[in-house]
Protein backbone atom coordinates (compact mmCIF):
# COMPACT_ATOMS: atom_id res chain seq x y z
CA UNK A 1 0.00 0.00 0.00
CA UNK A 2 1.67 3.41 -1.08
CA UNK A 3 1.74 6.00 1.60
CA UNK A 4 -0.15 8.77 -0.72
CA UNK A 5 -3.31 6.05 -0.22
CA UNK A 6 -2.92 5.94 3.68
CA UNK A 7 -2.66 9.42 3.47
CA UNK A 8 -5.95 10.41 1.80
CA UNK A 9 -8.09 7.56 3.47
CA UNK A 10 -6.95 8.81 6.72
CA UNK A 11 -7.46 12.34 5.73
CA UNK A 12 -10.92 11.71 4.32
CA UNK A 13 -11.71 9.41 7.70
CA UNK A 14 -10.66 12.76 9.47
CA UNK A 15 -13.19 15.19 7.62
CA UNK A 16 -16.07 12.33 7.55
CA UNK A 17 -15.32 11.88 11.41
CA UNK A 18 -16.14 15.43 11.93
CA UNK A 19 -18.59 16.27 9.38
CA UNK A 20 -20.36 13.43 11.00
CA UNK A 21 -20.07 14.60 14.55
CA UNK A 22 -20.86 18.49 13.40
CA UNK A 23 -23.72 17.38 11.91
CA UNK A 24 -24.98 15.42 14.75
CA UNK A 25 -24.19 18.61 17.03
CA UNK A 26 -26.29 21.00 14.61
CA UNK A 27 -29.25 18.79 14.14
CA UNK A 28 -29.46 18.89 18.12
CA UNK A 29 -29.68 22.38 17.49
CA UNK A 30 -32.04 22.30 14.40
CA UNK A 31 -34.27 19.40 16.89
CA UNK A 32 -34.40 22.24 19.30
CA UNK A 33 -35.57 25.20 16.59
CA UNK A 34 -37.90 22.92 15.31
CA UNK A 35 -39.81 21.61 17.75
CA UNK A 36 -40.10 25.42 18.77
CA UNK A 37 -41.55 26.27 15.63
CA UNK A 38 -43.81 23.08 15.69
CA UNK A 39 -45.34 24.32 19.03
CA UNK A 40 -45.39 28.26 17.72
CA UNK A 41 -42.27 29.09 20.38
CA UNK A 42 -39.10 30.69 19.19
CA UNK A 43 -36.18 28.02 20.23
CA UNK A 44 -32.84 29.00 21.53
CA UNK A 45 -31.93 32.25 20.65
CA UNK A 46 -29.17 33.16 23.27
CA UNK A 47 -26.26 31.52 22.51
CA UNK A 48 -24.72 33.73 19.30
CA UNK A 49 -26.62 34.82 16.45
CA UNK A 50 -30.05 32.84 16.21
CA UNK A 51 -28.54 30.86 18.99
CA UNK A 52 -26.34 29.42 16.95
CA UNK A 53 -23.78 28.34 19.08
CA UNK A 54 -26.03 26.81 21.39
CA UNK A 55 -23.87 23.32 20.47
CA UNK A 56 -20.99 24.18 21.85
CA UNK A 57 -23.17 25.64 25.02
CA UNK A 58 -24.76 21.89 25.38
CA UNK A 59 -21.06 20.26 25.24
CA UNK A 60 -19.39 22.55 27.92
CA UNK A 61 -22.53 22.13 30.16
CA UNK A 62 -22.54 17.99 29.51
CA UNK A 63 -18.62 18.15 30.12
CA UNK A 64 -18.70 20.25 33.59
CA UNK A 65 -21.47 18.41 34.91
CA UNK A 66 -20.60 15.96 37.51
CA UNK A 67 -19.71 12.11 36.25
CA UNK A 68 -21.45 9.84 38.57
CA UNK A 69 -21.20 5.99 38.49
CA UNK A 70 -23.83 4.30 41.17
CA UNK A 71 -22.81 2.20 43.85
CA UNK A 72 -23.70 -1.07 42.83
CA UNK A 73 -23.57 -0.97 39.07
CA UNK A 74 -21.07 -2.97 36.83
CA UNK A 75 -18.59 0.03 36.39
CA UNK A 76 -16.64 -1.74 33.17
CA UNK A 77 -19.91 -2.48 31.69
CA UNK A 78 -21.40 0.86 32.26
CA UNK A 79 -18.76 2.87 31.16
CA UNK A 80 -18.36 0.73 27.79
CA UNK A 81 -21.80 1.23 27.13
CA UNK A 82 -21.68 4.53 25.45
CA UNK A 83 -18.65 4.03 23.84
CA UNK A 84 -20.62 1.03 21.79
CA UNK A 85 -23.52 3.23 20.91
CA UNK A 86 -21.06 6.15 19.76
CA UNK A 87 -18.54 3.41 18.11
CA UNK A 88 -20.98 1.61 16.23
CA UNK A 89 -22.91 4.94 15.09
CA UNK A 90 -20.02 6.15 13.04
CA UNK A 91 -18.35 3.58 11.92
CA UNK A 92 -21.41 2.49 9.29
CA UNK A 93 -19.87 5.99 7.55
CA UNK A 94 -16.83 4.00 6.21
CA UNK A 95 -19.18 2.41 3.47
CA UNK A 96 -21.04 5.47 2.61
CA UNK A 97 -20.16 7.05 -1.09
CA UNK A 98 -20.71 10.60 -0.34
CA UNK A 99 -20.32 11.50 -4.00
CA UNK A 100 -18.80 10.59 -7.38
CA UNK A 101 -14.31 10.08 -7.81
CA UNK A 102 -12.60 13.39 -7.16
CA UNK A 103 -9.61 14.30 -8.70
CA UNK A 104 -7.27 16.10 -6.69
CA UNK A 105 -3.20 16.23 -7.91
CA UNK A 106 -3.49 13.95 -10.80
CA UNK A 107 -5.58 11.42 -8.31
CA UNK A 108 -8.54 9.89 -8.42
CA UNK A 109 -9.82 9.56 -5.14
CA UNK A 110 -13.14 8.24 -4.07
CA UNK A 111 -15.24 9.57 -1.53
CA UNK A 112 -15.81 6.02 0.16
CA UNK A 113 -13.60 4.74 2.68
CA UNK A 114 -13.93 1.33 1.94
CA UNK A 115 -16.20 0.07 -0.75
CA UNK A 116 -16.95 -3.30 0.75
CA UNK A 117 -18.65 -6.12 -1.96
CA UNK A 118 -20.82 -6.88 1.01
CA UNK A 119 -21.98 -3.13 1.93
CA UNK A 120 -25.66 -3.86 2.53
CA UNK A 121 -24.66 -6.92 5.33
CA UNK A 122 -22.26 -4.87 6.61
CA UNK A 123 -24.28 -2.12 7.92
CA UNK A 124 -26.91 -4.46 8.85
CA UNK A 125 -24.37 -5.95 11.09
CA UNK A 126 -22.75 -3.12 12.43
CA UNK A 127 -26.62 -1.36 13.22
CA UNK A 128 -27.61 -4.75 15.19
CA UNK A 129 -24.26 -4.38 17.08
CA UNK A 130 -25.59 -0.76 17.94
CA UNK A 131 -28.36 -2.06 20.44
CA UNK A 132 -25.47 -3.42 22.47
CA UNK A 133 -24.27 -0.40 23.65
CA UNK A 134 -28.11 0.29 24.87
CA UNK A 135 -28.49 -2.96 26.41
CA UNK A 136 -25.14 -2.93 27.87
CA UNK A 137 -25.49 0.37 29.59
CA UNK A 138 -29.28 -0.59 30.57
CA UNK A 139 -28.38 -3.66 32.07
CA UNK A 140 -25.28 -1.94 33.93
CA UNK A 141 -26.69 0.94 35.74
CA UNK A 142 -28.73 -1.97 37.77
CA UNK A 143 -31.67 0.07 37.84
CA UNK A 144 -35.55 -1.57 36.31
CA UNK A 145 -36.26 1.70 34.56
CA UNK A 146 -33.01 1.10 32.85
CA UNK A 147 -33.62 -2.42 32.26
CA UNK A 148 -36.92 -1.92 30.97
CA UNK A 149 -35.82 0.39 28.29
CA UNK A 150 -33.03 -1.94 27.52
CA UNK A 151 -35.49 -5.15 27.29
CA UNK A 152 -37.87 -2.63 24.66
CA UNK A 153 -34.31 -1.45 22.61
CA UNK A 154 -33.27 -5.31 22.01
CA UNK A 155 -36.97 -6.58 21.23
CA UNK A 156 -37.92 -3.88 19.35
CA UNK A 157 -34.17 -4.25 17.42
CA UNK A 158 -35.02 -7.63 16.64
CA UNK A 159 -38.49 -7.30 15.07
CA UNK A 160 -38.12 -4.38 13.14
CA UNK A 161 -34.36 -6.11 11.98
CA UNK A 162 -36.17 -8.62 10.06
CA UNK A 163 -38.56 -6.25 8.44
CA UNK A 164 -36.06 -4.24 7.68
CA UNK A 165 -33.63 -6.73 5.88
CA UNK A 166 -36.33 -8.93 4.14
CA UNK A 167 -37.42 -5.03 2.70
CA UNK A 168 -34.00 -4.43 1.65
CA UNK A 169 -33.92 -7.61 -0.35
CA UNK A 170 -36.18 -6.15 -3.11
CA UNK A 171 -32.97 -3.43 -4.00
CA UNK A 172 -30.27 -6.38 -3.96
CA UNK A 173 -32.55 -7.86 -6.57
CA UNK A 174 -32.86 -5.02 -8.49
CA UNK A 175 -29.78 -4.20 -8.84
CA UNK A 176 -27.92 -7.58 -8.34
CA UNK A 177 -25.08 -6.33 -6.12
CA UNK A 178 -25.01 -6.14 -1.99
CA UNK A 179 -22.08 -2.89 -2.76
CA UNK A 180 -23.09 0.23 -1.84
CA UNK A 181 -21.67 1.83 -5.01
CA UNK A 182 -22.96 -0.61 -7.05
CA UNK A 183 -26.30 0.41 -5.90
CA UNK A 184 -26.20 4.45 -6.32
CA UNK A 185 -24.30 3.75 -9.73
CA UNK A 186 -27.42 1.84 -11.12
CA UNK A 187 -30.02 4.98 -9.90
CA UNK A 188 -27.67 6.95 -12.61
CA UNK A 189 -29.67 10.48 -12.95
CA UNK A 190 -33.55 10.52 -12.08
CA UNK A 191 -33.52 6.98 -12.28
CA UNK A 192 -34.08 6.28 -8.33
CA UNK A 193 -35.52 3.01 -7.01
CA UNK A 194 -37.87 5.22 -5.00
CA UNK A 195 -40.00 5.25 -8.03
CA UNK A 196 -39.54 1.28 -8.37
CA UNK A 197 -39.99 0.34 -4.94
CA UNK A 198 -42.10 2.81 -2.82
CA UNK A 199 -43.55 0.25 -0.61
CA UNK A 200 -40.13 -1.06 0.20
CA UNK A 201 -38.96 2.51 0.92
CA UNK A 202 -42.22 3.19 3.40
CA UNK A 203 -41.09 -0.38 5.36
CA UNK A 204 -37.81 0.49 5.54
CA UNK A 205 -38.20 4.57 6.19
CA UNK A 206 -40.80 3.02 9.45
CA UNK A 207 -38.07 0.50 10.42
CA UNK A 208 -35.26 3.13 10.45
CA UNK A 209 -37.30 4.79 12.34
CA UNK A 210 -37.38 1.90 15.01
CA UNK A 211 -33.69 1.28 14.55
CA UNK A 212 -32.29 5.15 15.40
CA UNK A 213 -35.20 4.41 18.36
CA UNK A 214 -36.76 7.97 17.33
CA UNK A 215 -40.34 8.65 18.05
CA UNK A 216 -42.97 7.05 17.58
CA UNK A 217 -40.36 4.32 18.07
CA UNK A 218 -38.59 5.29 21.48
CA UNK A 219 -39.73 3.33 23.56
CA UNK A 220 -36.16 2.20 25.28
CA UNK A 221 -36.13 6.46 26.57
CA UNK A 222 -39.81 6.86 27.07
CA UNK A 223 -39.60 9.44 29.54
CA UNK A 224 -42.83 9.54 30.39
CA UNK A 225 -43.01 5.94 31.35
CA UNK A 226 -39.52 5.31 32.42
CA UNK A 227 -37.98 8.35 33.53
CA UNK A 228 -35.31 8.34 30.82
CA UNK A 229 -35.19 4.57 29.94
CA UNK A 230 -31.84 3.00 29.63
CA UNK A 231 -29.94 6.24 30.16
CA UNK A 232 -32.02 6.97 33.35
CA UNK A 233 -28.35 6.54 35.76
CA UNK A 234 -26.11 8.22 32.83
CA UNK A 235 -24.74 12.10 33.80
CA UNK A 236 -22.45 13.90 32.45
CA UNK A 237 -20.46 12.95 28.71
CA UNK A 238 -21.92 9.37 28.97
CA UNK A 239 -25.03 10.52 28.45
CA UNK A 240 -24.12 13.18 25.94
CA UNK A 241 -22.79 10.39 23.98
CA UNK A 242 -25.81 8.16 24.32
CA UNK A 243 -27.48 11.29 22.95
CA UNK A 244 -25.49 11.85 20.65
CA UNK A 245 -24.92 8.71 19.06
CA UNK A 246 -28.84 8.79 17.93
CA UNK A 247 -28.08 11.79 16.34
CA UNK A 248 -24.94 10.53 14.72
CA UNK A 249 -26.97 7.55 13.58
CA UNK A 250 -30.36 9.53 12.72
CA UNK A 251 -27.68 11.36 10.45
CA UNK A 252 -26.50 7.63 9.06
CA UNK A 253 -29.83 6.57 8.28
CA UNK A 254 -30.64 9.32 6.45
CA UNK A 255 -27.55 8.95 4.67
CA UNK A 256 -28.94 5.47 3.96
CA UNK A 257 -32.14 6.20 2.56
CA UNK A 258 -30.68 8.93 0.00
CA UNK A 259 -28.19 6.54 -0.89
CA UNK A 260 -31.11 3.20 -1.54
CA UNK A 261 -34.02 4.92 -2.65
CA UNK A 262 -33.11 8.37 -3.48
CA UNK A 263 -29.86 8.00 -6.00
CA UNK A 264 -26.96 8.76 -3.11
CA UNK A 265 -25.41 12.04 -4.99
CA UNK A 266 -26.94 11.08 -8.53
CA UNK A 267 -29.09 14.29 -9.83
CA UNK A 268 -31.13 14.72 -12.67
CA UNK A 269 -29.34 16.21 -15.41
CA UNK A 270 -26.16 15.16 -14.31
CA UNK A 271 -24.52 14.27 -17.61
CA UNK A 272 -23.76 18.09 -18.50
CA UNK A 273 -21.27 17.79 -15.97
CA UNK A 274 -17.77 16.02 -15.07
CA UNK A 275 -14.56 15.79 -13.16
CA UNK A 276 -14.74 17.84 -10.03
CA UNK A 277 -17.81 19.96 -11.13
CA UNK A 278 -19.88 16.70 -10.71
CA UNK A 279 -17.98 15.45 -7.16
CA UNK A 280 -18.86 18.64 -5.83
CA UNK A 281 -22.60 19.33 -7.23
CA UNK A 282 -22.90 15.34 -6.12
CA UNK A 283 -21.77 15.93 -2.65
CA UNK A 284 -24.02 18.61 -2.60
CA UNK A 285 -26.99 16.55 -3.67
CA UNK A 286 -26.19 13.92 -1.77
CA UNK A 287 -26.06 16.24 1.68
CA UNK A 288 -29.89 17.96 0.44
CA UNK A 289 -31.26 14.56 0.40
CA UNK A 290 -29.78 13.54 3.43
CA UNK A 291 -30.61 16.84 5.61
CA UNK A 292 -34.41 16.37 4.06
CA UNK A 293 -34.75 12.88 5.59
CA UNK A 294 -33.04 14.33 9.21
CA UNK A 295 -35.76 17.15 8.62
CA UNK A 296 -38.37 14.56 7.96
CA UNK A 297 -37.13 11.97 11.12
CA UNK A 298 -37.71 15.45 13.21
CA UNK A 299 -40.68 16.62 11.77
CA UNK A 300 -42.50 12.94 12.53
CA UNK A 301 -41.04 13.05 15.93
CA UNK A 302 -42.95 16.22 17.10
CA UNK A 303 -46.20 15.40 15.08
CA UNK A 304 -46.61 11.42 15.99
CA UNK A 305 -47.26 10.42 19.25
CA UNK A 306 -45.22 7.52 20.97
CA UNK A 307 -46.90 3.67 20.39
CA UNK A 308 -47.64 1.44 23.12
CA UNK A 309 -45.45 -1.29 22.95
CA UNK A 310 -48.17 -3.99 21.83
CA UNK A 311 -48.82 -1.92 18.97
CA UNK A 312 -45.54 -1.66 18.21
CA UNK A 313 -44.97 -5.56 18.13
CA UNK A 314 -48.07 -5.74 16.21
CA UNK A 315 -46.71 -3.37 13.49
CA UNK A 316 -43.98 -5.22 13.29
CA UNK A 317 -44.68 -8.53 13.13
CA UNK A 318 -48.01 -8.53 11.98
CA UNK A 319 -47.63 -5.96 9.51
CA UNK A 320 -44.64 -4.70 8.22
CA UNK A 321 -42.82 -8.34 7.81
CA UNK A 322 -45.65 -9.82 5.99
CA UNK A 323 -45.80 -6.49 3.54
CA UNK A 324 -42.34 -7.13 3.41
CA UNK A 325 -42.28 -10.32 2.17
CA UNK A 326 -45.09 -10.41 -0.06
CA UNK A 327 -43.21 -7.03 -1.59
CA UNK A 328 -39.75 -9.23 -2.04
CA UNK A 329 -42.10 -11.98 -3.40
CA UNK A 330 -43.86 -10.04 -6.30
CA UNK A 331 -40.46 -8.26 -7.29
CA UNK A 332 -38.83 -11.27 -7.67
CA UNK A 333 -41.74 -12.93 -9.66
CA UNK A 334 -41.12 -9.58 -12.27
CA UNK A 335 -37.99 -10.02 -12.11
CA UNK A 336 -37.66 -13.20 -12.95
CA UNK A 337 -40.34 -13.02 -15.62
CA UNK A 338 -38.64 -10.16 -17.14
CA UNK A 339 -35.70 -12.15 -17.65
CA UNK A 340 -37.17 -14.74 -19.30
CA UNK A 341 -37.01 -17.46 -16.50
CA UNK A 342 -40.66 -18.53 -16.96
CA UNK B 1 -84.00 12.21 24.11
CA UNK B 2 -84.01 15.89 22.85
CA UNK B 3 -81.01 17.99 23.17
CA UNK B 4 -81.00 21.37 24.09
CA UNK B 5 -77.95 22.37 23.08
CA UNK B 6 -76.24 22.25 19.53
CA UNK B 7 -73.22 20.62 21.45
CA UNK B 8 -74.29 16.89 21.37
CA UNK B 9 -72.26 14.47 19.32
CA UNK B 10 -73.10 11.14 18.34
CA UNK B 11 -70.56 8.52 19.02
CA UNK B 12 -69.98 5.43 16.56
CA UNK B 13 -67.75 2.41 17.37
CA UNK B 14 -68.34 0.69 14.04
CA UNK B 15 -64.90 -0.63 13.13
CA UNK B 16 -62.01 1.16 11.16
CA UNK B 17 -61.95 0.86 7.58
CA UNK B 18 -58.67 -0.81 5.59
CA UNK B 19 -57.30 2.98 5.05
CA UNK B 20 -58.02 4.04 8.65
CA UNK B 21 -56.26 0.84 9.52
CA UNK B 22 -52.99 1.94 7.54
CA UNK B 23 -53.05 5.40 9.90
CA UNK B 24 -51.06 6.90 7.28
CA UNK B 25 -53.49 9.45 5.74
CA UNK B 26 -53.98 10.48 9.69
CA UNK B 27 -50.18 10.61 9.85
CA UNK B 28 -49.96 12.71 6.60
CA UNK B 29 -52.51 15.12 8.18
CA UNK B 30 -50.94 15.52 11.22
CA UNK B 31 -47.63 16.24 9.47
CA UNK B 32 -49.25 18.85 7.44
CA UNK B 33 -51.06 20.35 11.05
CA UNK B 34 -47.06 20.73 12.21
CA UNK B 35 -46.21 21.95 8.94
CA UNK B 36 -48.71 24.88 9.33
CA UNK B 37 -47.02 25.59 12.82
CA UNK B 38 -43.86 25.76 11.60
CA UNK B 39 -44.77 28.48 8.93
CA UNK B 40 -47.03 30.52 11.49
CA UNK B 41 -45.55 33.86 12.41
CA UNK B 42 -44.31 33.01 16.41
CA UNK B 43 -46.14 35.49 18.99
CA UNK B 44 -43.35 35.27 21.54
CA UNK B 45 -42.16 39.06 22.59
CA UNK B 46 -38.12 38.64 23.52
CA UNK B 47 -39.03 40.36 26.82
CA UNK B 48 -35.33 42.31 27.68
CA UNK B 49 -35.22 44.04 24.28
CA UNK B 50 -38.74 43.79 23.42
CA UNK B 51 -41.24 44.97 26.21
CA UNK B 52 -44.97 44.57 25.63
CA UNK B 53 -46.99 47.18 25.37
CA UNK B 54 -49.52 47.58 28.31
CA UNK B 55 -53.39 48.59 27.59
CA UNK B 56 -54.37 52.44 28.55
CA UNK B 57 -56.58 50.84 31.45
CA UNK B 58 -53.53 48.81 32.80
CA UNK B 59 -53.25 49.35 36.62
CA UNK B 60 -50.36 49.51 37.94
CA UNK B 61 -48.04 51.03 41.23
CA UNK B 62 -49.81 53.99 42.13
CA UNK B 63 -48.65 57.79 42.06
CA UNK B 64 -49.31 60.60 43.89
CA UNK B 65 -49.85 63.53 41.46
CA UNK B 66 -48.66 67.31 41.75
CA UNK B 67 -49.67 70.17 39.93
CA UNK B 68 -49.06 72.44 37.72
CA UNK B 69 -46.32 74.31 40.52
CA UNK B 70 -45.21 71.54 41.96
CA UNK B 71 -47.93 71.34 44.90
CA UNK B 72 -49.22 68.12 46.38
CA UNK B 73 -52.67 67.69 45.61
CA UNK B 74 -53.68 65.25 48.05
CA UNK B 75 -55.38 66.72 51.05
CA UNK B 76 -55.86 63.96 53.23
CA UNK B 77 -59.47 63.61 53.27
CA UNK B 78 -59.46 60.01 53.50
CA UNK B 79 -62.09 59.04 50.44
CA UNK B 80 -59.71 56.50 49.20
CA UNK B 81 -58.73 54.60 52.22
CA UNK B 82 -62.61 54.18 52.38
CA UNK B 83 -62.85 53.67 49.16
CA UNK B 84 -60.20 50.22 49.43
CA UNK B 85 -61.63 47.49 49.37
CA UNK B 86 -58.35 45.85 50.69
CA UNK B 87 -57.80 48.07 53.48
CA UNK B 88 -54.43 49.19 52.12
CA UNK B 89 -54.39 52.99 52.70
CA UNK B 90 -53.36 54.41 55.56
CA UNK B 91 -52.51 58.37 56.59
CA UNK B 92 -52.41 61.10 58.86
CA UNK B 93 -53.68 64.63 57.92
CA UNK B 94 -51.70 67.55 58.88
CA UNK B 95 -52.18 71.43 58.55
CA UNK B 96 -50.36 73.34 56.38
CA UNK B 97 -48.18 75.71 58.02
CA UNK B 98 -47.44 79.12 56.85
CA UNK B 99 -44.53 79.04 54.64
CA UNK B 100 -45.41 75.68 52.90
CA UNK B 101 -47.73 77.05 50.33
CA UNK B 102 -45.37 75.92 47.49
CA UNK B 103 -45.70 72.48 48.74
CA UNK B 104 -49.36 71.65 49.56
CA UNK B 105 -51.90 73.30 47.44
CA UNK B 106 -54.57 73.11 50.15
CA UNK B 107 -54.98 74.12 53.65
CA UNK B 108 -54.93 70.39 54.83
CA UNK B 109 -52.03 67.79 53.24
CA UNK B 110 -50.71 64.14 54.41
CA UNK B 111 -47.65 64.29 56.42
CA UNK B 112 -47.88 60.21 55.84
CA UNK B 113 -49.27 58.29 53.43
CA UNK B 114 -49.04 54.32 52.82
CA UNK B 115 -50.14 52.03 50.47
CA UNK B 116 -49.30 48.51 51.46
CA UNK B 117 -48.24 46.68 48.18
CA UNK B 118 -48.74 43.47 49.44
CA UNK B 119 -52.37 43.86 50.32
CA UNK B 120 -53.48 46.04 47.25
CA UNK B 121 -55.27 44.55 44.60
CA UNK B 122 -54.72 47.04 42.10
CA UNK B 123 -58.35 47.60 41.69
CA UNK B 124 -58.34 51.15 41.15
CA UNK B 125 -61.16 51.95 43.22
CA UNK B 126 -58.96 54.51 45.23
CA UNK B 127 -58.32 56.30 41.72
CA UNK B 128 -61.96 56.74 41.52
CA UNK B 129 -62.97 57.82 44.99
CA UNK B 130 -60.28 60.25 44.68
CA UNK B 131 -61.78 64.12 44.51
CA UNK B 132 -58.46 65.90 43.54
CA UNK B 133 -57.28 63.94 41.35
CA UNK B 134 -54.24 63.18 43.18
CA UNK B 135 -53.80 59.28 42.52
CA UNK B 136 -53.36 57.36 40.24
CA UNK B 137 -52.45 53.87 39.43
CA UNK B 138 -49.67 53.99 36.41
CA UNK B 139 -48.34 51.52 34.20
CA UNK B 140 -45.57 50.89 36.58
CA UNK B 141 -44.63 47.27 37.94
CA UNK B 142 -43.95 47.21 41.54
CA UNK B 143 -40.78 45.63 41.74
CA UNK B 144 -40.03 42.78 43.96
CA UNK B 145 -38.48 42.53 47.33
CA UNK B 146 -36.62 39.84 49.74
CA UNK B 147 -38.60 42.21 53.25
CA UNK B 148 -42.18 42.79 53.50
CA UNK B 149 -41.81 45.62 55.23
CA UNK B 150 -40.27 47.24 52.13
CA UNK B 151 -43.45 46.73 50.11
CA UNK B 152 -45.14 49.41 52.47
CA UNK B 153 -45.01 52.16 50.06
CA UNK B 154 -44.43 55.35 51.62
CA UNK B 155 -44.70 59.02 50.56
CA UNK B 156 -41.12 59.08 49.31
CA UNK B 157 -42.01 56.40 46.52
CA UNK B 158 -45.65 57.17 45.69
CA UNK B 159 -45.33 61.09 45.40
CA UNK B 160 -43.85 62.09 42.27
CA UNK B 161 -40.78 64.13 41.55
CA UNK B 162 -40.99 67.51 39.39
CA UNK B 163 -38.01 66.65 37.09
CA UNK B 164 -39.36 62.91 36.46
CA UNK B 165 -43.14 63.55 36.02
CA UNK B 166 -45.38 60.58 35.79
CA UNK B 167 -47.49 60.18 32.50
CA UNK B 168 -51.02 59.37 33.28
CA UNK B 169 -52.96 61.15 30.33
CA UNK B 170 -54.32 58.14 29.63
CA UNK B 171 -55.93 57.75 32.40
CA UNK B 172 -57.19 61.71 33.27
CA UNK B 173 -60.33 60.93 32.04
CA UNK B 174 -62.06 59.03 34.88
CA UNK B 175 -65.18 60.92 34.60
CA UNK B 176 -64.97 62.83 37.76
CA UNK B 177 -64.17 66.56 38.08
CA UNK B 178 -64.14 67.48 34.25
CA UNK B 179 -68.06 65.61 33.76
CA UNK B 180 -69.48 66.68 36.16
Amino acid sequence: MDTALLIEKFTLVVIIFLISLGVAAYSTYFERKLAAWIQDRIGPDRAGPFGLLQPIADGVKMFMKEDFIPKNSDKWLFIIGPGISMFTALITSTIIPWGPPIEIFGRQISLQIADFNIGILFIFGVVSIGVYGIMIGGWASNNKYSLFGAIRASSQMISYELAMGISLITIILLTGSLSLTDIVKSQHGMNWNIFYQPVCFLIFFICSLAETNRAPFDLAECESELVGGYHTEYSSMKLGLFLFAEYVSMFISSALMAILFFGGYNFPGMDYFDGNTLAILGVLAFFTKTFLFIFVFMWIRWTIPRFRFDQLMHLGWKTLIPAAIINMLITAIVIAFHKGWF
Amino acid sequence: MESFTNRKKVVSDKPMTFIEKLYLPSIFSGMMITMKHILTRKKTIKYPEEIRVFAPVYRGQHVLKRDEEGRENCTACGLCAVACPAEAITMVADERKRGEENLYREEKYASTYEINMLRCIFCGLCEEACPKEAIFLTDRIVPTEFERANFIYGKDKLVESMEDRIDISLRQNTGKRGAI
